[in-house]
């Protein structure tokens, strides 16, 4: 006999593969215990009492799927979320990237796209914005549109501009927005070299050679061979000694795919590809 | 990956007033058990290192944080980082989310002991104490329905007694006891677990 726990377990396998046929998202790569949570979660936000009930919906109601898509992504970050990493990227890492003519910096899981504002912030104080190209993906096409207009509450401003001048920001953070009423909007020259685009880094392959790829507090929903798998495409992306930065509490240390990389800042999670391939 | 998971776990959750009363478990728990310890205390630093270090002080028992798809090793007290949520899988592996806060607490007492319960069914034991707000309540009701032991620190031992009075408005725990018979029951705990092994 099935228990309710056996049952749900059942019917988020069933969920899963019912948005991958009918829709392509493949999400039976990401760890079970979170993604039930926001399976389940999902299901009290469209009124339904158990993840079972979601399937027909998913198969039926293809005006669901954005959203759908958009609760199972939840995104989240913070203008220089952690100033210490980007304190970092400034002193250690953009230094030896000013020595490339051309940069390519690829944010993979842009949610918001904060994180995306906070380093081409960085690029424009280093003088390197106008010989990098940014790419910015994710496979959560509301959150990019969203990015895209880079219009976000005020009500974080002060912890933001703290999180700047950690960062070790030289000018003001509001010299890079407009406050109008409880809003800011990012000044446009910002994203003059960006690109925001669509790809699932479950289904999706390597689309350019890049120098940096930042991808913080994604792959903590993988399981460990998705996460092996992404680092692998990251790999493949990255030319020899490009950077790889991930987040505070993600480590290479039980992938597989750690071969290839080597330590700058441990603390920082900031990681280089070897310049040989082994 | 061989399983080097325990088998059993003991699962402990604090908020506002508990670090003292941690310490002073920990202080009662064996160096070794064939059980794995798990805490989730909520705090508002991020240094998650100097937590381990301040929580290890007086503790026989090793004290670690607790690291995305390691396993939930035996005769280890594991720590949820600092603003990340703590959860365990069917493997017995921890994962980490930076989901929403749940009950305003990021990590959240629930979103463990509620993927623990999942893993461990009867061989968990929740431990609920001092805190000012809800969070646990719904896990250790979790632990319990998947037939689990629940243990709450009465209200009237507790700095803050919110949280053990919210656990106890939904559930009836199998011991509500001062932080003293506490670390006696939960000494002997940890060694009968390993002895049953």
């Amino acid at each position: 006999m099935m228990d309710d726990m056996a049952l749900e377990d059942a019917a988020l396998d069933l969920f899963v593969s019912a948005l991958r046929a009918r829709h392509g998202y493949d999400f039976s790569g990401y760890a079970p215990a979170s993604l039930k949570r926001r399976v389940q979660q999902l299901a009290r936000d469209l009124q339904m009492p158990n993840i079972g009930s979601l399937i027909p919906r998913v198969l039926y109601e293809p005006q669901l799927m954005d959203d759908i898509v958009a609760r199972l992504s939840v995104p989240v970050s913070d203008f220089f979320r952690d100033p210490e990493v980007f304190a970092a990227l400034g002193r250690e890492v953009l230094p030896v990237l000013a020595s490339y003519p051309r940069l390519n910096i690829w944010h993979a899981g842009v949610a918001f796209g904060e994180e995306v504002y906070s380093m081409a912030i960085m690029l424009w104080e280093a003088g390197l914005m106008t010989r990098s190209q940014i790419y910015a993906t994710d496979l959560n096409d509301r959150a990019l549109e969203k990015a895209q207009e880079g219009i976000f509450s005020s009500d974080n401003l002060a912890t933001y501009e703290d999180n700047y001048r950690a960062a070790g920001g030289t000018a003001q953070l509001a010299d890079y927005y407009h406050a109008r009423y409880d809003l800011i909007r990012m000044r446009r020259e910002l994203l003059s070299s960006a690109v925001f685009a669509h790809h699932n880094l479950v289904t999706d392959g390597v689309f350019a050679e890049t120098h940096l790829i930042l991808c913080r507090n994604v792959m903590i929903y993988f399981s460990q061979p998705l996460k092996n798998r992404v680092l692998e495409l990251f790999a493949g992306s990255l030319v020899r000694g490009g950077y790889l930065v991930l987040g505070n509490r993600e480590n290479l240390h039980l992938s597989s795919a750690a071969r290839y990389f080597e330590t700058v800042s441990d603390n920082n999670r900031i990681y280089r590809l070897k310049r040989t391939r082994q | 990956m061989i399983d080097q998971g325990a088998t059993s776990v003991l699962l402990m959750g604090g908020s506002a007033g508990s670090l003292p009363v941690l310490m002073d478990l920990f202080a009662a728990f064996p160096a070794t058990s064939q059980a794995a310890v798990v805490l989730c205390l909520h705090t508002a630093s991020r240094d998650s290192a100097n937590l381990c270090s301040v929580l290890g002080d007086r503790s026989v028992m090793p004290v670690r944080e607790a690291t995305e798809h390691a396993p939930v090793a035996p005769g280890t007290i594991h720590v949820a980082s600092g603003d990340y949520h703590l959860l365990i899988e069917q493997d017995k592996t921890f994962a980490l989310s930076y989901d929403d806060p749940v009950h305003y607490s990021r990590p959240s007492i629930d979103v463990l002991f509620e993927s623990a319960a999942e893993a461990f069914r009867d061989n968990a034991l929740g431990v609920l104490l001092s805190g000012a707000n809800q969070d646990g309540a719904a896990g250790l009701a979790r632990i319990q329905a998947l037939g689990g032991t629940v243990v709450v620190q009465t209200p009237a031992s507790a700095q803050a007694p919110q949280m053990p009075s919210a656990a106890l408005a939904v559930l009836t725990p199998d011991m509500a006891e001062s932080p003293c018979e506490l670390a006696r029951y939960l000494r002997a705990w940890l060694i009968s677990e390993g002895a049953q092994e």
